[in-house]
Parts: C-alpha cells; sequence; structure tokens
C-alpha cells in the first residue's frame, strides 16, 4: 500500500532531476553562445580563458578581448540571469499567494513607482547612480503605500491590497507622465523614455555589486518558503487553519518580491511579461507544486530573459530595447498558454 | 483530566462600533472522543462560532480553552496542532494532486522553511486510508468530485494530528452516500477518541451518530443537551418555524427520525396513518 506511491514519488523525482540538469545546461550553453556573438565575435575558447584569467594567467589572450568579455558582456550577462531569475521566481510566488494567473511581480505598484522615481532623477540630474537610487527607493515607497492604503479598510484581504497596488500604480504612471510633460523633449525626454523602456545596455560591475545581493536574496528567501507557498494558495483561511502565520508569510513574500522588483528596475528600467508568463511554462513542465516550480522558474526565466537580449543587443545595429521584445513574446505566448493550460486554473 | 475544549462567555460581533452581537454568552464543554452537533436556522452564526474555536475570527470577550490553554495566547501553529479545522467546501484554485494537499496539514508541526519528509508523508498516507482517499492519492483536487474534496479536507485535517475536530456543515451539498460514507467517518473518529464538534442542518444526521446537540438561534447557543431531549416538535418549531414529526424508528435501538412537514394539519395527520 505505501510502496507504491513512494516509488511513484521517486520516479518523479528522478525525472525532475533529469529536467532540471537539461534547463541548467542550456542555460550554461546559452551564456557561453552569449558571451561570444556581439559587435565582434568572440572564439569560446577564448570566452573560457578570458573569464579564468584572474586566476589563471593566459598570456596569449589580446586584452582587448579580455576588456570586453571580463567588464563588458559578462556582467551583462550575469545581470540578465539574474534579472529573468528573480522576477519568474517573484511573479510564481506573487501568483501562488494571490491565488490569481494575472498578477505580475508589479501588481502592487513597484515598476510604476520605480518609473517615477528614474524619471524624477532623470529630469534633475544626468547621475546614473542616483537615477538607480531613486529608482529603486520609488520602487519600494509605491508598494508601502498600496500597503498603509490596504490597512485603511477594515478588512484587509488580499484582494483589498491588489486593488489598493493599482491605485498606486495608476497614481505613479499619471506623474511620470507629468515629469515626461514637463521634461526638455530635446535631451531629457529622450532619455527617460529609453530608461522606461528597459535596457541592459548600461550595466557595470558596479550595479551588480548593488543589486545583484538584493536579486539573490529576495531568490534565496522565496525558495526557502516554497513549500509554504503552496499551503497559502489554499486560501487564507485554509492557511490560518493550518497553522501559517499568514501576516509574517505574507510580509516575507511581498516584500522579497519587492526588493527583487524594485532591484531589477533600478539596473534595467521597466522589463514586463517575464514575472507574469514564466511562471505559467513552468507549471506546463512541473505542476503547481512551488516546491518544484520556484526552481524551474527560475531557470526558463533566466534562459528567456538571456536569449530575449543577446537578440536585442545583435540583430540590429542599434539595440532594441529589451522591454518591447518581452512584451512582443510575452503577449502572444501567454494568450497561447492560458489557452493550452485551461486545467491549471479553476 | 480537563476537557479538550472549554469555551466560557463566549461572544462575537464583527465590528467593535456595530450594534449586533452575532451571539455571546456561549458556554460549551467537549470532551474526549465527544461528538457535538450545531444545529440551528441559518444566520445564527454556528460557522462563525467554529471559526471562533478554529482560530480564525478572534472573539469579543469570554474565553476559549483548548487542551487547558487559553486560544489567545497559542500561536497559530500551537493552535492548529490541537485543533483541526475542515472548512465548508470550496474549489481550489490549483490542481494539486490529493497526495499534496492532504500532506499540508503537516504544516503546523514543520518550522517555516521546511518542506514535509517521507515520515510526514507516511503520516499522510495514514490519514487518506482512515478517511477513505487513497485511491484519490495521484488525482489533481480540481478532478474529484465535491463528496470527494470533502473527505480529502477531512484527511487533511486528521494529518495535523488534532484533538479536536471542526467541522462546518461537512455534508451539505453530498448526496445520500458521500453523507453516511462522512458520518461513519466522524463516527469512527471520536471512537478513536477525537473530540468532535460540527455543524450540521440535518437533525438526522444528530439522531444518527446519537451526540450532544447545541441549538443556535436567538444570539446564543439556547438549548443543550442529547439528541432525544433536544430535537423535538416544539423546539424544532420555535427554531425553524417549520412543523416537523419525530418519530420512533421500529428496531435500530430506538432511534428517532425527524420528519419534516409542510404544515400542522399534515402532522397530525400523518401521525395517525403511521399509528394505524
Amino acid at each position: 500500500m505505501i510502496r507504491n506511491p513512494v516509488k511513484k514519488e521517486f520516479r518523479g523525482r528522478r525525472n525532475y532531476t533529469l529536467l532540471k540538469t537539461g534547463l541548467v545546461l542550456f542555460l550554461c550553453s546559452t551564456t557561453l553562445i552569449s558571451l561570444m556573438v556581439g559587435r565582434f565575435d568572440v572564439p569560446p575558447y577564448d570566452v573560457i580563458n578570458a573569464i579564468f584569467s584572474g586566476f589563471i594567467p593566459s598570456p596569449d589572450l589580446s586584452p582587448t578581448v579580455r576588456s570586453v568579455i571580463v567588464d563588458v558582456r559578462l556582467p551583462r550577462v550575469i545581470a540578465v540571469i539574474l534579472v529573468g531569475a528573480a522576477l519568474s521566481v517573484a511573479g510564481a510566488a506573487f501568483q501562488g499567494l494571490f491565488r490569481n494567473p494575472l498578477v505580475s511581480p508589479d501588481i502592487l505598484g513597484v515598476s510604476a513607482g520605480a518609473g517615477f522615481g528614474a524619471a524624477l532623477a532623470l529630469l534633475l540630474t544626468e547621475n546614473i547612480f542616483i537615477t538607480q537610487t531613486f529608482a529603486f527607493l520609488f520602487g519600494i515607497i509605491a508598494v508601502g503605500l498600496a500597503y498603509m492604503i490596504s490597512r485603511v479598510y477594515r478588512v484587509s484581504t488580499t484582494l483589498t491590497l491588489v486593488l489598493a497596488g493599482i491605485v498606486v500604480a495608476a497614481l505613479f504612471q499619471a506623474l511620470t507622465s507629468l515629469v515626461k510633460y514637463v521634461a526638455d523633449p530635446l535631451n531629457k525626454l529622450p532619455a527617460i523614455v529609453f530608461w522606461l523602456m528597459g535596457s541592459f545596455n548600461h550595466i557595470s560591475n558596479s550595479d551588480l555589486m548593488v543589486a545583484g545581493p538584493l536579486l539573490l536574496g529576495g531568490m534565496f528567501i522565496l525558495y526557502l518558503v516554497r513549500w509554504r507557498i503552496n499551503v497559502l494558495s489554499m486560501g487564507e483561511e485554509d492557511a490560518r487553519a493550518l497553522g501559517v502565520d499568514i501576516r509574517q508569510q505574507k510580509a516575507i513574500i511581498i516584500i522579497s518580491a519587492t526588493l527583487i522588483s524594485a532591484a531589477a528596475v533600478s539596473i534595467c528600467g521597466i522589463v514586463g511579461w517575464i514575472g507574469l508568463v514564466i511562471p505559467h511554462v513552468g507549471r506546463i513542465l512541473v505542476g503547481p507544486d512551488h516546491k518544484l516550480l520556484i526552481p524551474i522558474a527560475a531557470l526558463v526565466g533566466a534562459t528567456y530573459l538571456l536569449i530575449v537580449d543577446t537578440v536585442a543587443r545583435t540583430v540590429t545595429v542599434t539595440e532594441i530595447p529589451i522591454g518591447i521584445i518581452t512584451a512582443l513574446v510575452g503577449a502572444p505566448v501567454f494568450a497561447y498558454l492560458l489557452r493550452k493550460t485551461q486545467t491549471g486554473w479553476k | 483530566m480537563t476537557n479538550p475544549l472549554i469555551i466560557s462567555d463566549l461572544s462575537f460581533r464583527y465590528h467593535a462600533k456595530d450594534e449586533t452581537t452575532i451571539f455571546s454568552g456561549i458556554n460549551l464543554s467537549l470532551a474526549k472522543g465527544e461528538i457535538f452537533c450545531l444545529i440551528g436556522p441559518n444566520g445564527t452564526g454556528k460557522s462563525t462560532l467554529i471559526k471562533c474555536i478554529a482560530g480564525l475570527l478572534t472573539a469579543e470577550s469570554g474565553s476559549v480553552h483548548i487542551d487547558g490553554e487559553e486560544l489567545k495566547t497559542l500561536s497559530p501553529a500551537r493552535s492548529a496542532r490541537i485543533v483541526g479545522y475542515v472548512p465548508q467546501s470550496h474549489t481550489p484554485s490549483f490542481p494539486f494532486p490529493v497526495r499534496d494537499v492532504v500532506v499540508m496539514g503537516r504544516s503546523p508541526h514543520l518550522g517555516p522553511l521546511s518542506s514535509p519528509s517521507d515520515s510526514d508523508m507516511m503520516i499522510a498516507e495514514e490519514s487518506m486510508k482512515t478517511v477513505g482517499v487513497s485511491h484519490l492519492a495521484d488525482r489533481p483536487c480540481t478532478d474529484i468530485s465535491g463528496g470527494e474534496y470533502q473527505l480529502v479536507l477531512i484527511a487533511r485535517a486528521l494529518t495535523q494530528q488534532p484533538r479536536i475536530l471542526l467541522l462546518d456543515e461537512p455534508t451539505s451539498h453530498l448526496d445520500l452516500g458521500n453523507q453516511m460514507k462522512i458520518l461513519r467517518t466522524i463516527r469512527k473518529l471520536s471512537e478513536q477518541g477525537l473530540s468532535i464538534l460540527m455543524a450540521t442542518h440535518f437533525p438526522d444526521h444528530a439522531f444518527l451518530i446519537s451526540g450532544q446537540v447545541g441549538m443556535m438561534m436567538n444570539k446564543g447557543l439556547s438549548r443543550t443537551g442529547s439528541a432525544e431531549s433536544i430535537i423535538n416538535e416544539g423546539i424544532m418549531r420555535e427554531a425553524y418555524d417549520a412543523e416537523v414529526c419525530i418519530m420512533t424508528i421500529p428496531g435500530d435501538n430506538g432511534r428517532k427520525i425527524c420528519i419534516p412537514m409542510l404544515s400542522a394539519g399534515d402532522n397530525q395527520e400523518y401521525a395517525h396513518t403511521i399509528m394505524n
């Protein structure tokens, strides 16, 4: 009686390990290809030499190639991988927490807030560091505001929080429009518009030093609570009856996802659709269990965004803003997935 | 030894400023292995009372002691290790396999960062066997019938290994066979020492499992006692404004049944035909 299900469980686990290994290998090869291609191509052997040149000296490697790989392409590729993975994980966690397939990590207004912060900073200064800080802080402020508005109502349900998030997002979008309206149309306005469309163009190692730990930390916390998200996704009342401290768990998930989104927006602008679409792809692959879904969403999200970013910077002479491609690809894919996975949501 | 569940002078209203109390002055005590049926018209607060005991709602005044400890002072995890709650059936939003739903009952026993282990899985398998849903283990919980899902939720509550089981109308929306399956399960669990409190709309279910009965009406638990003493024509008329006829079934240890009537006249007539 007992042996049979355990065996089945084991078979499931082995398939899962196989899938995970496959995705890791795919991500690694995509990374290598992404490092090779660009304005001038670098052969794979030199790419690997350049990456390890800090540890193993390789005298026959030209300093230009080394600089292109280590200072330009590598930080960008790492940032893309981290942002793609973290946004997907945050999206999967939010869709479980809010029990809704249409939820993305910026449902509580983080992107709108961060967008306004960046636009304001670009209007006032030209300093990239101030822009990033403003984006990050206003992203956090927007979610805090949404939380405070939802607390005004005596019944603070998840739905009130989502509605408050929509209100706050609308408010900050209007403020962003105001900033654009008063911005100098010759130099300030284009900068704001490009920033809002999202790009990994100007990622440096120092950006990674700040945003990297936030993205990794947020993902790590969501990874730790991944089974609890299952329990929360049964509904708040059920979860409370099952002994979950709802307020605490909700706070942990919302804070982690908000840190992820704010950090992502602050280094690469608004890259939409990842956090919405990738969790659905993950559910097709491994089912609704967040214990399996969170790692898979991270791998798929990282690979997908890396492919998109590589395309964005290589197909044309000037770079295409990545937010445009993720939306162009994401919207139809999402429509297709919703049709295909109707059994996934009731 | 103290009773697993002691409720004293409990009252509840949804908002402190509201005039209307849902109920007040509820006193109730449940011994080990005892079954208590809450009956009463719609909107008298049966579900609310159950939610107060489960810790889902906070009572305005009075106290709930579970296992000798004041409910308010216990963490959600502590109280969920003593009280298992089976909600009114609702559709789950994710197609988790039944096994995964049942093992969620282990969450009060696990730290916030841990996932169920193989031994937790074993406990879940055991509860599925007790309730009789082992054959559904791999089916998505969105694919099974309402009655089966209700049984799955009972199995999930058992996986918490509680001392008190609360059931909110466990038999509503179910066909006769599934109703009896659930009542049989409830009786079996009480024989194993679980104290059970359930809300029900069927007076006959109280007769069937012959436990204690409480009638909720007039914003309180107005009467408690054995099923035979509570469910009679007078009290049912007062509570539901409906005519019933209580009869004793020949054989079956003199179990009574409650037959609804359309009017008082029917009642006399029907009793008359039965007598002859």
